[in-house]
């Protein structure tokens, strides 16, 4: 059951906690879980983990590739090794020893990266993660997550520590908008239609749908109905419903925030190319590096906006009409 | 173990793994040789009595593990697991050949008895932390060794392994250095100065031993004594010699990975046999 809330406001919890307070509960039952972290669990909230089961979470401090390679020896023993960092070294920084030491090796590790895209903000461009999609897409056997707001990361958390394998999880750190309602149930690898519509899709994932929800509001005022889709599994990614949405609405938008290259973006484009080619365009990071600054003005420079995808919808929707 | 090691079984032993890592290689033509060569006497020791190990049940989770960070002498670690009846002697004639369970680099996924999947250098010792400090938390008794070339001292991801492994004070964790004095490209110093090895490890809160790496009691009871400190990790530096006991190796200066032939592997073999019966084993009259 998913059930969007009547009115979509900024969440009082930050992502990072909602995050951390879903680990420490499905840890009650779960013995297996322990946490990796480098150094950064006050900013990605999971220093109370640690302070909860004091045995099972484990700090290394600022040696990522250590403590990734690390997490795959602590899953050979049978246990299930979260390891937390920004997007930026969880994914890029300790590639070859996610790719070696866990996924190669079939080990049991969930790798978090927070800080994700746009949210980096005020960190930088060297600390804003747009390519993290595409490098764990060419990563045999991950899946990637996105959750969206905290309602979700909640359903989500305990599904990723009971479901055997490597995961990449990707968050921004602070506030969301929440978007469900307490209670909503998700299921790994399901996308969820939030919002319906027939004359095009929006398929967004992360901050970037509530953006999504917002450019269908205003396409509705020009007499555009636009299909909400949240794509929170990228890989594997719902090629039924992604299949579904192009034969009922025959005209996608993609909208993400990472780099369009192997990302979101590159992912339904693919599925679309191999099972029914559909005008597309992709809202995203345009092959370029980060910039620092506040979240907002972020998301205007690199184009994420509801605007931004309020004119590629009507762009798609003239090329459908074509 | 609590028996009394039997220092000449162990020495055949090692002889074995020698023979068999040359016919694995020789049967696909070229290998890792050097490298394989001399970690031969530390794995006759360790499965020759001193690991706490099963072969009818490799995934036994009381047992003592081994990851050989250097994943590229997987040969000697085949020969090794062959010989105590992992799998059939057979297989080590697989190797490098399409759907092997032995390729290049050690595979858990693929070889039963190796730990853990290796083969990017560095990465093996934090799994073998990761692995220590996973059977510490589940209170499971026992001892995790591991292997790491002398050229592999060059990655940082050890030294990271390092500080993590005396932080965590994984008493544990047993590493072994394979001092053999060289790495691909050449001899250690003319490629990265490696500095004191020794004093490196004791720096990072190791406690350090070396001993001769083809000294089968001197390894025994460097272990020993390793598994007696308490509150630390230790290392076990092995000062050894690349391509030992392996003559088509030894005599070549630039010996990381050879071709073996027919008639090499024959009179390596014969060179094996040649000086065991003469009580040189496994040195010979070799001069480094």
């Amino acid at each position: 059951m998913v059930k969007i809330r009547k009115e979509i406001k900024i969440s009082p919890e930050e992502m990072r906690y909602a995050y951390c307070d879903a680990l420490i509960e499905a840890a009650k039952d779960n013995e297996k879980i322990v946490t990796i972290d480098c150094d950064l669990s006050n900013s990605c909230g999971t220093k109370k983990f640690k302070a909860t089961y004091p045995d099972r979470g484990f700090n290394v401090g600022i040696q990522e590739q250590n403590g990734c390679a690390m997490a795959g020896g602590l899953s050979a023993t049978g246990l299930i090794p979260f390891f937390h960092s920004f997007a930026v070294f969880s994914t890029r920084r300790v590639y070859d020893q996610f790719f070696l030491s866990c996924a190669y090796a079939k080990q049991n590790v969930k790798i978090v990266g927070s800080d994700a895209g746009v949210s980096a903000a005020s960190n930088g461009g060297t600390h804003m993660a747009f390519e993290d999609i595409a490098l764990v897409r060419a990563m045999p056997t991950a899946t990637i997550v996105e959750p969206s707001d905290p309602t979700m990361m909640k359903a989500l958390v305990p599904q990723i520590a009971n479901t055997y394998g490597v995961f990449y999880l990707r968050m921004p750190r602070k506030t969301v908008y929440d978007i469900y309602e307490p209670g909503s149930t998700f299921e790994l690898g399901k996308s969820v239609t939030i919002r319906e519509g027939t004359d095009v899709t929006l398929i967004a994932s992360g901050l970037i749908v509530v953006n999504a929800l917002k450019a269908a509001d205003l396409l509705a005022e020009i007499g555009i109905s636009a299909r909400v889709v949240d794509m929170f599994t990228i890989k594997p990614i719902d090629v039924d419903n992604i299949v579904k949405c192009a034969k009922e609405t025959g005209a996608i938008v993609t909208c993400e925030n990472s780099n369009i290259l192997g990302g979101l973006g590159g992912a339904v484009s693919e599925v679309l190319g191999e099972h029914l080619p559909t005008p597309i365009e992709r809202i995203g990071v345009k092959d370029l590096f980060g910039e620092v600054g506040p979240q907002d003005y972020l998301e205007e420079r690199f184009e994420l906006t509801a605007e931004d995808i309020v004119k590629k919808a009507k762009k798609v929707f003239a090329r459908k009409q074509a | 173990m609590n028996q009394v090691p039997d220092y000449e079984a162990i020495k055949r032993f090692s002889a074995d793994i020698r023979i068999n890592t040359i016919k694995s290689i020789h049967s696909t033509g070229s290998g890792h040789i050097g490298g394989s060569a001399s970690i031969a006497d530390v794995l006759a020791v360790l499965y020759g009595g001193m690991m706490r190990v099963d072969p009818k049940n490799p995934k036994w989770a009381e047992r003592d593990w081994l990851v050989l960070s250097k994943g590229h002498c997987g040969p000697a670690l085949y020969a090794t697991l062959a010989l105590k009846g992992y799998f059939p002697m057979d297989w080590l004639t697989t190797l490098n050949k399409p759907n092997t369970n032995l390729p290049s680099h050690a595979d858990a996924n693929r070889t039963p008895g190796v730990d853990m999947s290796t083969g990017s250098l560095g990465q093996g010792i934090s799994a073998a932390v990761g692995i220590a400090l996973g059977n510490r938390t589940q209170k499971i008794d026992s001892y995790t060794y591991c292997i790491v070339g002398d050229g592999e001292l060059n990655e940082g991801e050890v030294w990271e392994a390092c500080s993590a492994a005396t932080d965590l004070k994984l008493d544990n964790l047993i590493v072994f250095v394979d001092w053999n004095k060289k790495q691909l490209d050449g001899r250690l110093e003319e490629i990265l100065e490696p500095g004191d090895i020794s004093k490196k490890f004791e720096v990072f809160g190791f406690d350090v031993q070396t001993v001769v790496g083809y000294d089968y009691q001197a390894i025994w009871e460097a272990i020993e004594k390793a598994k007696s400190i308490k509150g630390k990790p230790s290392v076990i530096i092995l000062d050894t010699i690349k391509g030992l006991g392996v003559k088509l190796a030894e005599e070549k200066e630039f010996n990381h990975h050879l071709p073996i032939t027919d008639e090499g592997a024959e009179e390596a073999i014969a060179e094996i046999e040649r000086r065991l019966s003469e009580g040189t084993y496994p040195v010979g009259d070799f001069k480094w």
